[in-house]
């Protein structure tokens, strides 16, 4: 932004020189976040005198998708999780997306009302606002409390774990024609932690499963392919040896196959589903699976598209909360190096703008992302390149032309510029304009920096 | 010139046309007991869906072969509720078994016959060698993994309940008893087969006691073989690691449930499931099935259509022979098989090409030396 180019006072000279339209003070308000301190209090003093005019408020609207911003949990996480999280803030403010974040870290010392390291006001935090970003979090060991991620499940109850795999093109690996969701039940299953010693050297460990939870996470995984266009639902299962829980899983996924006739349903063994999987992905749409399987199959297919640092997941709760989560570790060697691959988190960031049916946003942020990662210039090193985070993130935010708002395309080029200028866009916005007009419209001090720093000379 | 010079320069000229040199025949070393040469009885149960049609092609072949072996064939079914006595009588007496899948009806009463017959012969361990074809194109390279599964206990020991309506319980056992036997047979296997490493695979992250007394008994054993590296693995995370770089693992022990999902993922990667071979074997006896996914019987269109793949139930009759101590055979067996796989006109749909089984047989029987 100007801050990196400009003192203060040159700024304020610079935007002097080019205030005369009525769209700048709506580009102003909009990009509040992005001006050095003269250039606020600038525009402050402009608003001041021509708040009448109408032309502002409607560019002002154009901007702003929608006018109330939404509250959202932030779980920045240990290790990589502070560095990812500043790049997803980054990414959401220059999209315009409409976002407060509320950020909340993990306690040193066990809260007693939640019996672990998460305070009360995080997990209230999350009820309240019922969207949520969680990093990574690293359990630290010890005895006596719950982990982490174990009590984000129960407090907030999140019955099912949404997990799209898709080959990213532009990033090979040997499979490149996945496009699939798994859908995983969280709650239940093998994962009750119900294990006892019955005698010394035989332990028994129960699964369970029941017909609500089964058909709480048959009726999202349906919920979804139809909301999401897809044709296919599959239940995994192995219900010709586990006949009475798998078999109620698979009665209940029936049930509401039955109120869906568009979408195909079919079950399929696990052994079959594993092999077909690694042979033939391309034949799965979306799986429903209870806790174990789902845990393994959902790790499989991050597998095929290229590992858990470019997986999104997403966990659906009741009452509409869904806390969208980056499912690698913590990694602790590369923290606070700017090493980290921030694409599983704002993958994941992308999942909790559809889930708030700011889809145009969504589909704006992971274009630019598939294109950065597909253009192969700017990779960070666990996909085999050399940029630090911040670049990476930078080359995002360089794919700004599907950042332009339709509306800002009938612009005048004064109005372009003006804005390129004060939103911290790149090249691509000021690329639209001829360099003679830059100059006649910029005034002559301005010309050479702007152009200068947008790559045009 | 002597037949044996005749055939030797068959081979010679036979190889160097090959296109891997890997496929090797070598001088018979191993020097039998008088009277080893005697036909010995072995238990054939077709099965259900493609199991008659493989088991036929094993039976062709071995006729072939002249192999000193006869088979005492039973029919059994996968609807029928137990396995018959005489059948358990004829293995019980045989010692050695070689078995089509038996299909388990899906979610109905009645258990599967597979898991029984394992219990029921204390098969403690089943064994799953996932390795690359020479001539099979596949998007893994340099995959030789052998899966070795507890067979008894774990997520299958069928001790299910229903608590209340709507709510299902089952429970899965893990034994001292049990994951010691299992362990002590992976570091024996790759000890015996000159396997340098073994992994375990577990879940003890979560199930801490259950998959954690399997990994302490792992543990034990591993101080027993100094020589062989040792080291264990969480099953998500070895999913992951399959598929992406599987020349890191060689042989792997597991338990039960987790052993199905490796077994089956391993042998996707390799090729599939219609070549891998495989057995379960027990302090006394021996069955030998398809390696991964027993239990899949196939589709009915292949049975009509006679399409389904021979090699997996044939590789696994060639171990057998070596377990009958007839190496000679299974060496032959072998070598016909993975040429007739990497000459490439003569393979069934599941391997990309358009044959019957019946060619498929054919095509071992003329390259059986």
């Amino acid at each position: 932004t100007l801050r990196s180019v400009l003192t203060e006072e040159e700024t304020f000279t610079v935007l002097q020189n080019i205030s005369d339209s009525n769209s700048f003070v709506a580009a102003s308000l909009w990009c509040f976040e992005e001006m050095t301190m003269a250039a606020a209090t600038f525009a402050k003093r402009l608003i001041g005198s021509r708040s009448s005019s109408t032309t502002a408020t409607s560019v002002a609207r154009a901007f702003c998708s929608s006018t109330t911003p939404i509250t959202a949990t932030m779980f920045p996480g240990d290790g990589i999780g502070p560095e990812i999280a500043e790049s997803v803030k980054q990414v959401f403010t220059t999209a315009g997306v409409p976002i407060n974040w509320e950020e909340h870290y993990v306690s040193a010392e066990i809260d007693p009302r939640t019996q672990s390291f998460l305070t009360w006001e995080s997990l209230e935090s999350v009820r309240r606002n019922k969207v949520g970003l969680k990093g990574p979090m690293a359990t630290p060991i010890g005895k006596g409390h719950r982990s982490l991620n174990l009590t984000l499940r129960k407090e907030l109850n999140l019955y099912a774990n949404v997990r799209p795999c898709y080959s990213l093109p532009g990033y090979k690996t040997r499979y490149d024609d996945v496009n699939l969701i798994t859908i995983r039940e969280n709650t239940e299953g093998e994962y009750s932690g119900l294990e006892h010693q019955v005698v010394r050297g035989v332990v028994e460990s129960l699964k369970i499963i029941t017909r609500q939870a089964s058909l709480r996470v048959a009726e999202y995984a349906f919920h979804y392919a139809k909301t999401h266009g897809r044709e296919r639902v599959s239940a995994i299962h192995k219900a010709n040896i586990m006949q009475k829980t798998d078999g109620l899983f698979l009665k209940c996924c029936r049930e509401v196959a039955e109120k869906y006739p568009e979408i195909t349903y079919e079950e399929v063994v696990i052994d079959n589903c594993c092999m077909m999987l690694v042979k033939n992905p391309a034949l799965f749409d979306v799986l429903v699976m209870p806790n174990l399987y789902g845990d393994i199959i959902s790790d499989l297919c991050a597998g095929l598209v290229g590992g858990l640092g470019l997986t999104p997941s997403c966990n659906i709760g009741e009452d509409g909360v869904a806390l969208a989560e980056a499912v690698h570790g913590s990694a602790p060697d590369i923290a606070g190096k700017n090493l980290a691959n921030p694409t599983a988190l704002l993958l994941s960031g992308v999942m909790m703008l559809r889930h708030l049916k700011l889809n145009e946003q969504a589909e704006q942020i992971h274009s630019a992302i598939i294109n950065t990662i597909a253009e192969g210039k700017y990779r960070t090193a666990d996909l085999g390149g050399s940029s630090t985070t911040t670049d990476f993130t930078k080359a995002i935010l360089t794919h700004s032309s599907i950042f332009l708002p339709s509306s800002m395309k009938s612009f005048s080029p004064k109005e372009k510029l003006v804005t390129a200028f004060m939103g911290g866009f790149t090249s691509q916005l000021v690329k639209e304009i001829s360099i003679e007009e830059c100059v006649k419209e910029a005034g002559c001090y301005a010309s050479n920096v702007v152009l200068q720093r947008f790559g045009c000379i | 010139m002597s037949p044996r010079s005749l055939t030797l320069l068959k081979n010679l000229a036979r190889n160097s046309n090959a296109s891997s040199s890997c496929i090797q025949t070598r001088s018979v070393t191993y020097m039998p007991r008088p009277g080893d040469g005697s036909p010995r009885a072995v238990t054939l149960i077709p099965g259900d869906g493609i199991g008659p049609l493989v088991t036929n092609a094993v039976e062709q072949v071995m006729e072939a072969m002249h192999a000193p072996i006869y088979f005492e064939k039973y029919d059994v079914h996968g609807e029928m509720s137990r396995v018959p006595a005489e059948v358990m009588e004829s293995i019980r007496k045989n010692k050695v078994c070689l078995k089509g899948g038996l299909k388990t009806p899906v979610g109905g009463g009645v258990s599967s016959l597979n898991v029984q017959l394992r219990k029921e012969l204390d098969l403690f361990a089943s064994l799953v060698n996932c390795f690359n074809l020479p001539g099979l194109p596949t998007k893994h390279e340099n995959v030789d993994i052998v899966v070795i599964r507890e067979n008894t206990e774990g997520e299958y020991a069928g001790l299910e309940h229903e608590v209340v309506p709507g709510v299902v319980e089952s429970l899965k056992v893990i034994t001292k008893f049990c994951s010691e036997r299992i362990a002590k047979y992976a570091f024996e296997y790759a000890y015996l087969n000159n396997r340098k490493k073994v992994t375990a695979v577990h879940k003890a992250n979560i199930m801490k006691l259950a998959d954690g007394l399997f990994l302490e008994s792992c543990r034990e054993v591993a101080k027993k073989y100094p020589g062989i590296t040792y080291n264990e693995i969480i099953v998500d995370n070895c999913c992951m690691q399959l598929v992406a770089k599987p020349e890191q693992f060689d042989v792997m022990v597991t338990p039960n449930l987790y052993g199905n999902l490796v077994a089956n993922t391993a042998a996707g990667i390799a090729g599939g499931t219609g070549v891998m071979p495989g057995g379960n074997v027990g302090a006394d006896h021996a069955v030998f099935e398809q390696g991964a996914s027993a239990g899949n019987v196939g589709k009915d269109k292949i049975v009509r259509e006679n399409k389904a793949n021979p090699v997996a139930l044939l590789l696994s009759s060639a171990m057998m022979l070596r377990h009958l101590q007839f190496p000679s055979f299974a060496d032959r067996l072998e070598t016909a098989v993975k040429r007739v796989i990497s000459e490439g006109n003569c393979r069934t749909k599941d391997l990309g090409g358009q044959s019957t089984t019946q060619q498929v047989v054919d095509a071992v029987i003329a390259n059986l030396e």
